[in-house]
């Protein structure tokens, strides 16, 4: 079974954002940007699934800028087989909505034909958690959201969910698109010469045009502002002071 | 504008609070109809129709819709869209799950986690963990979206609306459930408790959880905790405060042995009032904090604790 791996390429986690000024966006030029940390959880999980025997072949898939290519390759240092970049526009400020990016996956799985596709369960930019889903729908293929277990069992797989309350199990018939949650595995790091190894592995390019896609937004941004900020605190001195003061403002 | 909200229904339950607030954002869009769909969702619907500007509520039962596959779910509710400007449900991770699903199938985008409703095309929701407010206008036919609930009042309950039973479709035979693990509480639920009491990886261990639990009773909070101290299993995974867990905005938010990471504060920075209790004074929570006390949690919070 083939296994295909969405993968977008957004501002490392740990950068602390800008708002524009003039309120058009969020900052990106000569920022870090690395893979998203949810995308990484589902190449480690899809590589797991080849050493395990379960997957013969793990694609990772772009879709984006061209520079989303040093992502990809960090996918195939992780151990995927091989990468296909979509290049779909060439501004980094340019956010391709979920809707469009799971049209685009629907006509490369048409092509590629995977027996399970593994996505995050949402990237830290957009924060949307929608692309998994929305894929889902327009293949007219079963889900499994927000999975922390995954178990491939012939022609199902049995998905254990992180939902509000507890967790839940439940059984999908292949092929099916997985999204991953935090807790589904611990992402291995890439070797020296495993990125050394990924720089001779395949990445095909292709544009969006290609597969007849209208990336036309559906919502169109008026503004981006910062969040209104909070007033500044105070530090207090002991357990004591501390009761005092809620109890002023009627906290406790 | 017809608006179309689908009611938070767990095990034939209404979660009323979710729901009451979706309703909130709801009414400034237009005419509400709630859909309660379950195994069993007609209890469910009696009360979503005492929700003030709730006009309608419809009724769907089937075992198949027991619990909210998405597939047969979404399918659905897609199937009832039309007539309807607007499809609204409360930012669970049920409503996650469905929402972006029906949306594609109305070929139109969603908007997750709304926080602002500026007029009927015209929404605001967070990106970048919170640290950015976007402003956008759909040109779908239909807006599809996710209500984030802390951000809104809960509605009133005093209505009585008509309540409508509708027909079942068919199973897309995709999916089925095979169990679920529930955590047993008896606290309040964490996305609408008044207080909430979080621990982060300074707790050190699970059975030292039971300080922050202790505080929690005292004060009738619900228990929270950051990314760090659910990995490292000190707390379960659905206790979890931040981007990928759940956002809260209670009264009071007491952050015990939290440093405070982006990741963290997504969740909790509307809380009312934020107390912070750390070890280290250059932890970042200290920045949001409105009032903060520096110190060894395990001498605070039990002193804490007893003087409350």
């Amino acid at each position: 079974m083939k296994i295909l791996v969405p993968i977008k390429r957004v501002i490392d986690y740990n950068v602390k954002v800008r708002v524009k000024s003039d309120g058009s966006g969020v900052d990106l030029a000569n920022v870090k940007m690395s893979m998203n940390p949810f995308d990484e959880i589902a190449v480690e999980e899809a590589i797991r699934l080849k050493e395990a025997g379960v997957a013969t072949e793990v694609v990772a898939v772009s879709i984006g800028v061209k520079q989303a290519q040093e992502t990809l390759r960090t996918a195939l240092a992780m151990g995927a087989d091989r990468a296909i970049l979509v290049v779909a526009t060439d501004e980094v400020h340019d956010d391709i909505e979920p809707l469009a990016v799971a049209k685009i996956l629907k006509a490369l799985i048409a092509e590629e034909n995977p027996g399970l596709v593994i996505a995050g369960k949402q990237a830290i930019d957009n924060d949307m958690n929608a692309t998994g889903q929305m894929l889902s729908a327009l293949l007219g293929w079963s889900q499994a959201a927000f999975a922390s277990h995954l178990d491939i069992q012939g022609d199902h797989a049995l998905v254990t969910r992180e939902v509000d309350g507890g967790l839940q199990t439940i059984k999908v018939k292949l092929p099916t698109i997985v999204t991953t949650d935090l807790r589904l595995n611990e992402p291995r790091y890439a070797s020296l010469p495993n990125i050394m190894q990924a720089k001779k592995k395949q990445l095909d390019e292709k544009t969006a045009a290609e597969y007849g896609v209208d990336l036309t937004p559906r919502l169109t941004v008026i503004k981006t502002t910062e969040p209104a900020a909070r007033a500044a605190g105070i530090k207090v001195g002991s357990v004591e002071e501390l009761v005092t003061k809620l109890k002023e403002v009627r906290a406790v | 504008m017809a608006v179309l909200l689908i009611g938070e229904v767990t095990s034939g339950t209404l979660a009323l609070d979710a729901t009451g607030k979706a309703v909130t954002a709801a009414k400034q869009l237009g005419d509400v109809t709630v859909l309660c769909i379950g195994a069993s969702a007609k209890g469910a619907a009696d009360e979503a129709a005492k929700i003030d500007g709730v006009s309608k509520v419809l009724v769907v039962e089937d075992a198949l819709y027991g619990h909210r596959l998405a597939e047969p779910v979404a399918a659905l509710i897609a199937s009832m869209a039309s007539g309807y400007s607007h499809i609204l449900a409360p930012s669970t991770t049920d409503a996650k799950n469905i929402m972006p699903r029906v949306a594609a199938l109305l070929d139109v985008m969603i908007l997750s986690d709304v926080v602002g409703v500026v007029d009927a095309d015209t929404f605001e929701r967070p990106i970048y963990a919170g640290n950015a407010i976007q402003t956008v206008k759909s040109t779908d036919s239909v807006r599809v979206m996710t209500i984030r609930t802390s951000t809104f009042d809960m509605a009133g309950t005093g209505g009585s609306a008509l309540v409508e039973v509708v027909a079942t479709r068919d199973n897309p035979g995709l999916s089925e459930w095979i169990e679920d693990k529930v955590a047993a509480s008896n606290r309040p639920e964490l996305t609408s408790a008044g207080v909430v009491v979080s621990g982060g990886r300074g707790v050190g261990s699970e059975a030292d959880f039971a300080l922050i639990e202790k505080l929690a009773d005292k004060l009738g909070a619900a228990v929270g905790a950051s990314r760090a101290a659910v990995d490292s299993g000190y707390a379960p995974n659905d206790w979890q405060v931040g981007q990928t867990g759940k956002v809260v905005a209670p009264d009071l938010y007491v952050a015990v042995g939290i440093s405070g990471a982006i990741q963290h504060l997504a969740g909790m920075k509307d809380s009312k009032i934020i107390v912070a209790i750390n070890k280290d004074e250059e932890a970042p929570i200290f920045k949001i904090a409105d009032y903060g006390l520096v110190g060894d949690l395990f001498n605070i919070v039990p002193e804490l604790t007893g003087k409350l």
